[in-house]
C-alpha cells in the first residue's frame, strides 16, 4: 500500500513539473508536419528576394489601383479647389458618423488629448509635451480642414496619424471633436427643453 | 521426469498481460496528455527583441488594442505595428531608456524589428481577424487577457487546434459580445448573454462555417 502511495505521489510530482500551460521559450513541437509550414510568404514575413527584405510590396510608384484614385481634393486633402483649408467637413454627418468618430477618437487621440479633449491624457502624464486643450477660442475657430490636416500630417509635437487612421475615420473624428468642443462650451440654453430636467437631476 | 519449466514460469503470462496493459495505458495517457496542442502549444512565450509589456500599455495606460494593431477590423491580419507607431510616444516618453535602444535603432535605420510570432495557425488553415472581430468575438477569447502580460512577453493561452476552433464555430454563443466591448479585457458576459447572443446571431446572420473548405481552401 505504501509503495502504491509513493508511486502515485511521484507520478503527480512528475506531472506537475511538466503540466499543461506552463510558460516555455521554445517554439511548440508539431506532431503532424504535413504542409504545416509551406513555401509561401505570409503577411509581414521576410523575403530576401527584395532589397528591403519585406515580402509585402508597395504599389509601383506612380501607379493607381482601380478604385483607389484620390482625386477628391476636399475629401482626401482637406482643401478647396483654390488650395484653402476647407471650412466644413465634406461628409454627411449622421449619428453613425458621430459614434464612429467617438470610438476612433477614444482609440487614437485620447491617450494624449484625453477623452474630453483637455490635453491631459495619460501619455502627457508620462512626460509627453502637453497637447493643447480643444476648448479655447483659437481651436474653436479653426476650420474643420485644419483638424483633418493635423491628424493627417502631424503638427508641432504631434506625429502624423495617416497610417493609423483612414481618411473616412479622420473626418468622423473631426466631427466628434467639434461635438466635444460644443459640449464643453455650452449653456443651458443649448440643451433642448425636454432634456433639461434630466440634466439638472444629474447635477 | 523433472519439471521442464520451474514453477515461477507460471506467472509469466500474468506479468506479460499486466505489463502490456500498463504500457498501453501509459502510452495512451502520455499521448493524450503530452501530445495534445493543449500541452504543446499553450504556454509558448518566446523572448522578444524588445521587452515590451502589454500590461503597461494596454493594462495600466488603458490604451486600446487597435491603437497599434490597426488591421484587425479590416483585414485578415491584425498586424504588428511598425516602429513609427512606437515612436509616436517614445520620441519623447522614455526617450533615453536603454530598453528602447532597439526601437530607436530600428527607427533611425529604417529596418524593422524582428518580432517573434506567437500565435500561429498552420499554413493550410486560413484565418481572418476582421470577420471574427466584426462578428463580435473579443480579442480575449483567443488571446487571453493580454493586458496582464508583462515584459516577459505575450504567452499563447489557447491551443489554436482544429477542435478548439470548431468548439466555437459550433456554438459561438458564449464568445459573442457587443462591438464596443471587443477589445475590453475586463468584460464579463452579462446575465442575459444567451438572449443577447441569440439576438446578435439573428441580426448579423452569424453562421460560423463548419465545412472543411471554410478554413482549408
Amino acid at each position: 500500500m505504501k509503495r502504491i502511495l509513493i508511486a502515485i505521489l511521484g507520478a503527480s510530482a512528475m506531472a506537475a513539473g511538466c503540466a499543461r500551460g506552463l510558460p516555455k521559450d521554445e517554439p511548440p513541437i508539431r506532431l503532424l508536419q504535413n504542409m504545416y509550414r509551406q513555401e509561401k510568404f505570409k503577411a509581414q514575413s521576410e523575403n530576401p528576394f527584395f532589397a528591403d527584405g519585406s515580402a509585402m510590396r508597395l504599389p509601383v510608384a506612380g501607379t493607381v489601383a482601380r478604385g483607389y484614385l484620390r482625386d477628391d481634393v476636399a475629401f482626401y486633402e482637406g482643401k478647396t479647389k483654390e488650395g484653402d483649408t476647407i471650412r466644413y467637413a465634406p461628409i454627411d454627418i449622421t449619428m453613425e458618423t458621430m459614434l464612429r468618430g467617438q470610438e476612433r477618437y477614444n482609440i487614437y487621440c485620447s491617450p494624449c488629448h484625453s477623452r474630453v479633449g483637455d490635453g491631459k491624457g495619460i501619455v502627457v502624464e508620462r512626460g509627453y509635451t502637453p497637447a493643447p486643450t480643444y476648448h479655447d477660442n483659437r481651436l474653436r475657430n479653426v476650420p474643420d480642414g485644419h483638424i483633418f490636416l493635423v491628424i493627417t500630417n502631424g503638427w508641432r509635437n504631434m506625429p502624423s496619424y495617416r497610417n493609423q487612421i483612414s481618411v473616412e475615420d479622420r473626418w468622423a473624428i473631426v466631427a466628434y471633436i467639434r461635438a466635444l468642443q460644443r459640449s464643453q462650451n455650452a449653456t443651458l440654453a443649448d440643451v433642448p427643453e425636454n432634456m433639461r430636467r434630466e440634466l439638472q437631476i444629474k447635477q | 521426469m523433472a519439471q521442464l519449466f520451474p514453477k515461477w514460469t507460471n506467472k509469466i503470462p500474468v506479468f506479460l498481460i499486466a505489463g502490456v496493459l500498463a504500457t498501453l495505458v501509459t502510452v495512451t495517457f502520455g499521448f493524450w496528455y503530452f501530445g495534445s496542442p493543449k500541452y504543446l502549444e499553450v504556454g509558448y512565450r518566446p523572448k522578444q527583441p524588445v521587452p515590451y509589456s502589454h500590461k503597461l500599455h494596454a493594462g495600466d495606460l488603458g490604451m486600446d488594442c487597435r491603437y497599434c494593431h490597426v488591421g484587425v477590423e479590416k483585414s485578415a491580419h491584425a498586424s504588428v505595428p511598425p516602429t513609427s507607431t512606437c515612436m509616436n510616444c517614445h520620441s519623447q516618453v522614455q526617450a533615453r531608456s536603454e530598453k528602447l535602444l532597439v526601437v530607436r535603432e530600428s527607427y533611425a535605420t529604417n529596418k524593422p524589428i524582428e518580432w517573434v510570432k506567437v500565435h500561429k495557425v498552420p499554413d493550410f488553415a486560413y484565418f481572418n481577424h476582421s470577420v471574427h472581430v466584426n462578428a463580435g468575438v473579443g480579442c480575449k477569447s483567443c488571446h487571453g487577457n493580454v493586458a496582464q502580460m508583462d515584459e516577459r512577453g505575450v504567452m499563447q493561452m489557447e491551443p489554436l487546434s482544429m477542435g478548439w476552433c470548431l468548439d466555437c464555430h459550433r456554438n459561438p454563443e458564449p464568445h459573442l459580445r457587443p462591438k464596443s466591448e471587443i477589445t475590453n479585457m475586463d468584460w464579463v458576459a452579462p446575465a442575459n448573454q444567451k438572449e443577447f447572443a441569440a439576438k446578435l446571431i439573428a441580426e448579423k446572420k452569424i453562421k460560423p462555417p463548419v465545412d472543411c473548405g471554410a478554413c482549408h481552401r
